[in-house]
């Protein structure tokens, strides 16, 4: 992934600035290869759409290049870039039918007219509009003219197709399908993308490689199972799933493991050494709900007890929420087998391995 | 239950015909909404309707003239000018009684129309009825009034005066509109150009249309980028911007066009400048003022904001991502905006060019007062007429001239750009 020859889009210590005193963007080093689904997910204000800017040309890095199949295009204007996207709202013109609209960046680009109609049918046909054509944008529901818009982003077979939180003016219902549809359209013709989304289970459901954005930098890019289950720092782990934290004070260190003394006094935690370098360090430990176990002792080291504050009834599992250690946020998903017969206020025994609390960053 | 289903029209629970039962429940709906808007029916049909109506009749209208001659023009009807080159006697007998015997006021009023159609009838008319007045006083009627009418005034013997009043025998006279076109009658009747120095309408409908369409143009070229601006720049800028555009709105007309005047006049401020940057020579002054280009600066200025807003309400809706897609999908910032930015200003562009365009044609004040004696339009002989000619045929002639114009543009308009188009806010 390092090696410049074989990435296709590459930022190189860009940093953005609107005004000369923030760093929206902070740094950014990131490849990219070819045929790759990446997804910039961070919270809003954390300089993702930026960053999906500077690659379409309509901003300018501060400093830094990028560079598109190793040429630096920070000098190309966004016309010329060659990289199709899908924007927020679509950007549908409102004059043009939904053909008309598709032979647009064909027709600019002089192709000739026989070639334009196939090309436009054949990119109606892929996202299943192929008889929508005679139609105005404003005539078709927000599925569809989101279909149109991905339609357009890719009829002039772009190098490169960027999306800016596509899906995020669409029902759930229809979100979740089209994450899936956007998935197979990349599946099939195999083109490099860049997705931007504040969504995660969007980012995790989509992406080859996910990039968390938080505060115009970069926190940990890597693949959904490894961002869920191996967070390197703790805004990922906040960020990605759900997530339990355990405030303390690393107390010894063992090779890749280490001890945590709880704050307030509540105890010991063995934990895997993350995001902590040294004895005496504040951190903040990770647990997984689903990896705490309740009522029988799955370790030696880590058996505590809290007390339900409240039990939410989900169908297949029941969320409980319970007081751990002085933290009341403490969740356990308890899978629904029938056997669990405990109300509010009772107490739990709970127990984790120390291979799935990640003492990190506090 | 049965019967409601086979009989074919529905009824409601209670056995009344659904829609009868309809009918009534919306009747008291239907009743207040009449009766909210029948104020303003009422004002609208008489402040509006009404008036406009009347001007329209008016320009066409020519009893009174016929109420004033009935017996006359009747006989005069019975003329056969192919065998006598003056009329018959009856004539002549019939117009003699009615000066003799008509309302004076009336007699008047009907003399001024008379003049309309060939000049010289006032005076004619006038001395004869002094001789008539007279012979009757002695009660001395004549034997032959034929005789006696050319011995009172000897252009009783000219048929030209006698052609002429033909055109007044109908009550209804298209004499208004020729007129408003720089026609006339011959005496033969035909419709014929005025002489050469009484042609004066022509020529201002074709520089009213000429500025109307020019101050459209200099408006839309203006007012885009403004517009342009007001839509795009950060909210604190465009505000002050948009108070710029609004403060001629609250401003007097008069002001406006006066302080105009001190700008462009020849020691205003405008040559003023350029004289003293030097561009021009103290004997060199423009003539800015005075003339059609005052009217049509001055004109452009007043309409702009006319052209503003409407552009700028469109503008503002048009997403900022439209061109930034069109340059994405290929296209040079140019080719986005002609293809993508400009079609969708289209509403804007007509709405205000329209609104601009129909105001124009139809201003009086500014041309009025920075004008001069050639940058006057069509509204000015409409006022002189209403005014000071007491012409009220032909300045209603005009009017619905002016009123037809502006159907056929608004017709054109709905046929090219279609009037769903059209979007003021």
């Amino acid at each position: 992934m390092n090696d410049t020859s074989q990435s296709f889009v590459k930022f190189e210590k860009i940093d953005k600035s609107y005004d000369g005193e923030v760093l929206v963007v902070k740094n950014l080093n990131l490849d990219i290869a070819k045929g790759e689904f990446v997804t910039m997910l961070g919270p809003s204000g954390s300089g993702k759409t930026t960053t999906l800017m500077m690659l379409a040309g309509f901003e300018t890095p501060t400093n830094g290049e990028i560079f598109l199949d190793t040429k630096p295009i920070s000098k190309i204007p966004p016309y010329e870039r060659e990289i199709g996207m899908v924007f927020q709202n679509y950007a549908l013109f409102p004059h043009m039918t939904v053909a008309e609209n598709l032979s647009f960046p064909l027709e600019v680009r002089k192709i000739s007219k026989p070639d334009i109609k196939e090309k436009v049918q054949k990119a109606l046909d892929m996202v299943e509009l192929g008889n929508f054509g005679t139609r105005f944008p404003a005539q078709l529901s927000g599925g569809q003219q989101q279909r149109v818009a991905l339609a357009r982003a890719l009829v002039f077979e772009p190098r490169l197709v960027l999306m800016d939180e596509p899906l995020g003016a669409l029902d759930k219902n229809l979100r979740e399908q089209m994450q899936y549809e956007i998935k197979h359209i990349h599946d099939r013709i195999g083109i490099t993308v860049v997705y931007v989304t504040h969504d995660q289970s969007e980012a995790l459901t989509m992406s080859n490689r996910i990039a968390v954005f938080n505060d115009g930098v970069v926190q940990q890019l890597s693949t959904p199972d490894i961002l869920y289950e191996k967070p390197e720092n703790s805004f990922v782990a906040k960020f990605i799933g759900e997530n339990n934290t355990l405030n303390g004070v690393v107390r010894e260190v063992n090779g890749s493991s280490c001890t945590v003394e709880l704050d307030g006094g509540f105890g010991m935690v063995k934990a895997l050494k993350i995001n902590v370098n040294e004895v005496g360090e504040k951190t903040q430990l990770s647990i997984r709900p689903e990896r705490v176990s309740i009522d029988n002792s799955i370790s030696d080291s880590n058996n505590f007890s809290g007390k339900i504050e409240e039990l939410i009834y989900l169908g297949d599992h029941i969320r409980a929420r319970l007081d751990v250690c002085g933290n009341n946020e403490f969740i356990v998903k308890v899978p629904n087998e029938g056997s669990f017969n405990h109300k509010e206020g009772d107490e739990l025994k709970l127990s984790w391995n120390s291979e799935d609390v990640r003492a990190l960053d506090l | 239950m049965e019967d409601c289903i086979s009989t074919s029209a529905l009824l409601t629970t209670d056995g009344v015909p659904l829609k009868q039962s309809l009918k009534k429940a919306e009747r008291k709906n239907k009743l207040r909404a009449f009766l909210l808007v029948f104020p303003l029916l009422l004002f609208i049909i008489v402040t509006f309707v009404m008036p406009i109506g009347d001007m329209l009749f008016r320009s066409v209208d020519d009893s009174q003239i016929n109420g004033v001659f009935p017996n006359t023009f009747n006989e005069y009807k019975k003329w056969d000018k192919e065998k006598d080159v003056l009329p018959p006697e009856e004539v002549y007998k019939a117009l003699f009684e009615e000066l003799a015997y008509g309302e004076k006021i009336q007699i008047g009023r009907a003399l001024t129309r008379m003049n309309y159609s060939k000049s010289g009838w006032k005076s004619l008319i006038k001395t004869t009825s002094r001789q008539i007045k007279k012979a009757v006083k002695k009660d001395e009627l004549p034997n032959n009034y034929k005789e006696f009418l050319i011995s009172a005034n000897e252009k009783w013997a000219d048929p030209t005066f006698w052609y002429a009043m033909g055109q007044m025998v109908n009550n209804t006279t298209p004499i208004y509109y020729w007129n408003a076109l720089d026609r006339t009658y011959d005496q033969d009747q035909n419709v014929v150009m005025q002489d050469e120095k009484r042609r004066i309408y022509i020529k201002t409908w074709i520089k009213t249309l000429k500025i109307s369409v020019y101050v459209t143009i200099f408006c839309l070229i203006l007012g885009f980028p403004v517009a342009h601006l007001l839509a795009n720049l950060p909210l604190r800028y465009s505000n002050l911007l948009m108070i710029f555009v609004l403060l001629p709105f609250w401003t007097s007309l008069l002001v406006r066009t006066t302080a105009w005047i001190v700008m462009l006049q020849q020691n205003g401020v405008i040559n003023g400048i350029l004289v003293w940057l030097g561009i021009l020579s103290d004997d060199g002054r423009l003539q800015l003022v005075y003339n059609e280009t005052g009217t049509l600066i001055a004109m452009t200025q007043i309409l702009l904001p006319f052209m503003i807003l409407p552009l700028y309400s469109v503008m503002r809706v048009i997403p900022k991502s439209h061109m930034r897609a069109a340059q994405n999908l290929g296209a040079k910032p140019a080719t986005a905006f002609w293809r993508v930015y400009l079609p969708q200003t289209i509403p804007g562009m007509s709405a205000g060019g329209l609104l601009v365009f129909v105001l124009a044609i139809g201003y009086f004040i500014t041309p009025e007062l920075v004008g001069g004696k050639d940058g006057k339009l069509i509204g000015h002989w409409i006022a002189y007429h209403l005014k000071t000619t007491l012409n009220w045929g032909l300045c209603a002639a005009l009017g619905a001239i002016l009123l037809g114009v502006m159907l056929i543009f608004y017709w054109l308009y709905n046929k090219i750009v279609g009037i769903d188009n059209i979007k003021l806010g």
